[in-house]
């Protein structure tokens, strides 16, 4: 049984909630990152595909199952899709040198109707700085109804996100969220691996919930991204009602946002 | 005889008045002299759609708008207020 010290945090759930991921600087050891590159430049193999148990699809001399059998990343794993998830896929992502234009933007998947929410990986084994990318995300995007590049007319949002990093950084993200590869400007190839994986339980209070009364929830669930412009109180509309699905409590609210709109008395007043 | 080659600028407020502020925006260059892309500027070019107007684009397409179909009143998805523009440049 893992530690819970490894587990999120409520904040740090709540964090997710609002801007649709959660970083991890300097996470994995540097010896694993460069094992883990090679690993990534000779092809990653995996048994079994999309559905598989994700502690089965690594072989035992795997540096990447490595990374992702580390107990900080278990910890993860297990406050957002629970202890045994499903391997959906994976890719590593490269970017050759000198890669002038940027990919377009894009979620990965069609529309997706779910409360109950898969994430993706982003590990990123060696130094990013600006100018080889990395992955550009936008941060509060995951519960925008697009089907995959339907965004791609987009170029820049005043909030986008460089993920620029040393080797060893972990992003998770909600599968709704946008992204985009950004253009390598250096002679070095690039690389990120992404892996997403499925739930096969309700994600109800899967984290350490030490902090639940004290966290600042309804702070952060109120956070505003630059970018949402007059679509603010939707996107807050939108977090009640995931924070509702993870709590098991469907009497959440921040502020008075949804406790108004259901607000429907059928008692009938007498009249005097 | 010269020629001219449309430039179009994609400039997306906060709410639909023209006044209000840019929160994304995107270029598209028909001379061929840049190639925009993803992620290439922190800063909007204009903080409105009136300031790019007052520097000679002129609006091409306004955002209709819709009231929301039932059941789907509190959903996001693209941005709303999305406006045109163009300038014709020589080559």
């Amino acid at each position: 049984m893992l530690d819970k010290k490894y587990l999120l945090t409520t904040e740090q759930m709540a964090n997710f909630v609002a801007d649709g991921y959660l970083r991890f600087d300097n996470l994995i050891p540097d010896e694993l990152n460069k094992a883990a590159h090679a690993e990534m430049e000779a092809g990653v193999s995996v048994r079994g595909g999309g559905g598989t148990v994700l502690n089965d699809v690594w072989a035992d001399d795997s540096a990447v199952g490595k990374v992702f059998g580390m107990p900080e990343v278990q910890g993860i794993v297990q406050s957002l899709v629970g202890e045994d998830p499903l391997y959906d896929h994976h890719a590593v992502h490269i970017v050759r040198p000198q890669n002038e234009v940027g990919q377009i933007w894009h979620a990965d998947a069609i529309i997706d109707l779910r409360m109950h929410f898969d994430i993706q990986f982003f590990y990123f084994s060696h130094d990013t700085p600006r100018e080889m990318g990395g992955t550009m995300i936008l941060p509060g995007s995951h519960y925008r109804r697009v089907c995959e590049t339907d965004i791609a007319r987009y170029q820049n949002f005043l909030g986008q996100l460089p993920v620029v990093c040393e080797a060893g950084t972990l992003f998770v993200v909600h599968h709704g969220m946008w992204h985009c590869a950004q253009p390598n400007l250096t002679d070095e190839t690039r690389y990120m691996f992404k892996l997403r994986l499925n739930p096969t339980v309700r994600q109800c209070k899967l984290w350490n919930t030490d902090d639940i009364d004290s966290a600042p929830i309804h702070g952060i669930l109120g956070r505003n991204h630059r970018w949402y412009g007059n679509d603010v109180r939707l996107e807050i509309v939108n977090r009640i009602k995931q924070w509702r699905f993870l709590i098991g409590d469907d009497s959440f609210d921040v502020g008075y946002w949804l406790s108004r709109l259901e607000n429907m008395p059928e008692n009938i007043e007498a009249a005097a | 005889m010269s020629e001219v080659r449309q430039k179009l600028l994609v400039l997306h407020l906060h709410t639909p008045d023209l006044n209000s502020s840019v929160v994304a925006w995107a270029m598209y260059d028909g001379t061929g002299e840049k190639r925009h892309t993803t992620g290439d500027s922190e800063t909007p070019p204009y903080n409105s759609v009136l300031e790019a107007m007052r520097d000679g684009w002129r609006v091409i397409q306004f955002p209709q708008q819709f009231p929301a179909y039932p059941g789907m009143e509190y959903h996001t998805s693209y941005l709303r207020f999305e406006y045109i523009l163009e300038k014709l440049e020589e080559i």
